[in-house]
């Protein structure tokens, strides 16, 4: 599942109202709620500027110092002063932009050569790269799965995921959230003969669980199908190499395709797919997200290859990262607050307030501490839950991390959570 | 299998999920009627496909707005 804005992850159909008076009356119960909160003196969630950027981990928000822990920066790349070389360089060399699409004259010696990055980073044959992560879930779901195909997919998914099903003409077949069995059952009713595509996430960005991939690799497998993994929330830090969720758990090599993104470790913006399938490249003709848009800007592809570069090399700072995400778990849990997940299961801590109220209450009382995270809440969520979630850098220091329990500490008991 | 044996089933799954003892007849809406949630849907939906051991897309779920509607899918799909 996707941030806490005001949508469910997958398409809602909405009830027709009979005094229907123009085509936003469809958005009056959004609006009602939201006017609700703000009424209630409270900032608004989802208004906050960052006026300045200090570092991967600190920004001026409306005004304040603030400890940056909800900004899926998890390596902390933004500012590595290779990767800004890598931009400028290609500003004065390539432009400000491509003005085309990859399959015209949107691809550049940049475009190419982060392709090949992502091959050396994840070991694989192929790399197709699209403007953003939303994308490329949207264009690799719909194309490789067509009419008569079956999509299976985890009814937690991200919004892409959903809206890749909604683009294409797959029959769509939702299980409960990692539920092995469930999913198994559903592989075997479909039809035989039938193309079946399992579409599964490493982390889980929601709660930050992780999906049992082994078994569930397996499962499909036995039932004949192509596996896509999102590994949006792994990229850089989970598995020996950085390669997520998939490479953790020893079953790499029999997941068809891996989504990822360059918005989170890599700390640019811009998508892509991986894969061995030796018939990949033909994607590039036929896959509509991939051609109907212009391509990322020189600038965005350099400093996206030579981060996926560094981050290669990165198992200091992927240690220092579990380091953070251990001690912030422990931390909270020993002030009292629920948590998504009984042990740290990726950088991304999930703090499970008691209702909306409250929890917008607790996100306030943060941001006056100097503390920025993530308000959740329902229909983004799992089960109605309003969350403040968490995600760490590994450029966060030991130190702040202490400072960051603090805020916690006095927010909850203002708050009246702990 | 018998449209009767079909319904009857269904009325048997339906309620636990069925809150607020609203009776049920063919023209039963589910999110107006009943007020099911997206969740609620899915684990109504999982208990009927494996009670009959059978898939009901998204696709086809879209369709369906009414309990009548349900159970005619139903019986089209352990037809098949």
């Amino acid at each position: 599942m996707s941030e806490g804005i005001s949508q469910a992850d997958r398409p809602e159909v909405l009830p027709e109202s009979a005094e229907q008076r123009d085509l936003f009356s469809k958005f009056d119960d959004i609006i009602q709620t939201r006017e609700t909160l703000l009424a209630s003196g409270v900032e608004d969630p989802f208004g906050l500027v960052m006026e300045k950027v200090l570092s991967p981990t600190r920004a001026i928000c409306n005004g304040r110092d603030t400890i940056l822990l909800g900004t899926y920066n998890y390596m902390g790349m933004t500012f590595d002063p290779d990767v800004i070389d890598a931009g400028k360089h290609a500003l004065d060399n390539y432009g400000s932009g491509t003005t085309g699409s990859r399959v015209l004259n949107g691809t550049y010696q940049g475009h190419k050569e982060v392709e090949e990055a992502l091959k050396e980073f994840y070991a694989m044959d192929h790399a197709m790269v699209f403007s953003t992560g939303y994308q490329a879930n949207l264009g690799i779901i719909s194309t490789v799965a067509g009419k008569g195909d079956y999509i299976v997919l985890d009814i937690d998914s991200h919004a892409s995921i959903w809206d890749g099903c909604a683009l294409g003409n797959a029959e769509v077949v939702p299980f409960k959230h990692n539920d092995i069995e469930a999913m198994d059952k559903r592989l075997g009713r479909i039809p035989e003969g039938a193309g079946k595509l399992v579409v599964l996430e490493g982390v889980y960005s929601m709660l930050g669980d992780v999906a049992p991939l082994k078994e569930m690799v397996a499962v499909a497998k036995r039932h004949g199908a192509m596996v896509l993994v999102d590994e949006a929330h792994s990229m850089g830090f989970i598995g020996e190499h950085g390669r997520g969720v998939a490479e953790a758990q020893g079953v790499i090599d029999q997941v068809d395709f891996i989504i990822g993104t360059f918005s989170k470790s890599v700390g640019t913006v811009g998508g892509f797919c991986v894969s061995n399938h030796p018939k990949f490249e033909i994607l590039r003709l036929v896959c509509r997200p991939y051609v109907f848009t212009a391509s990322l800007p020189p600038s965005v592809v350099a400093t996206a290859a030579t981060s996926i570069r560094k981050l290669m090399h990165g198992s200091n700072k992927r240690a220092h990262l579990w380091e953070n995400s251990k001690r912030l778990h422990s931390g909270l849990r020993e002030l009292g607050f629920t948590l998504g997940t009984a042990e740290p299961q990726s950088a991304i801590v999930a703090v499970i307030m008691p209702d909306l109220e409250r929890g917008a209450a607790m996100w306030e009382a943060l941001l006056k501490e100097g503390l920025y995270v993530n308000l959740a809440r329902p229909p983004a969520t799992p089960a109605g839950m309003t969350l403040l979630r968490c995600s760490l850098c590994a450029e966060h220091s030991a130190e702040e991390v202490e400072a960051i329990l603090g805020m916690f500490e006095r927010a909850g008991k203002a708050v009246g959570i702990i | 299998m018998h449209r009767d044996e079909v319904d009857d089933r269904i009325r048997t799954l339906i309620e636990p999920f069925n809150k607020k003892n609203v009776e049920v007849g063919d023209e039963t809406t589910f999110a107006g009627d009943l007020e099911f949630d997206s969740l609620t849907v899915m684990d109504f939906v999982a208990a009927i496909e494996d009670e009959f051991d059978i898939i009901i897309t998204m696709n086809q779920q879209a369709e369906i707005e009414n309990y009548g509607e349900l159970v005619d899918a139903v019986c089209e799909l352990t037809e098949a």
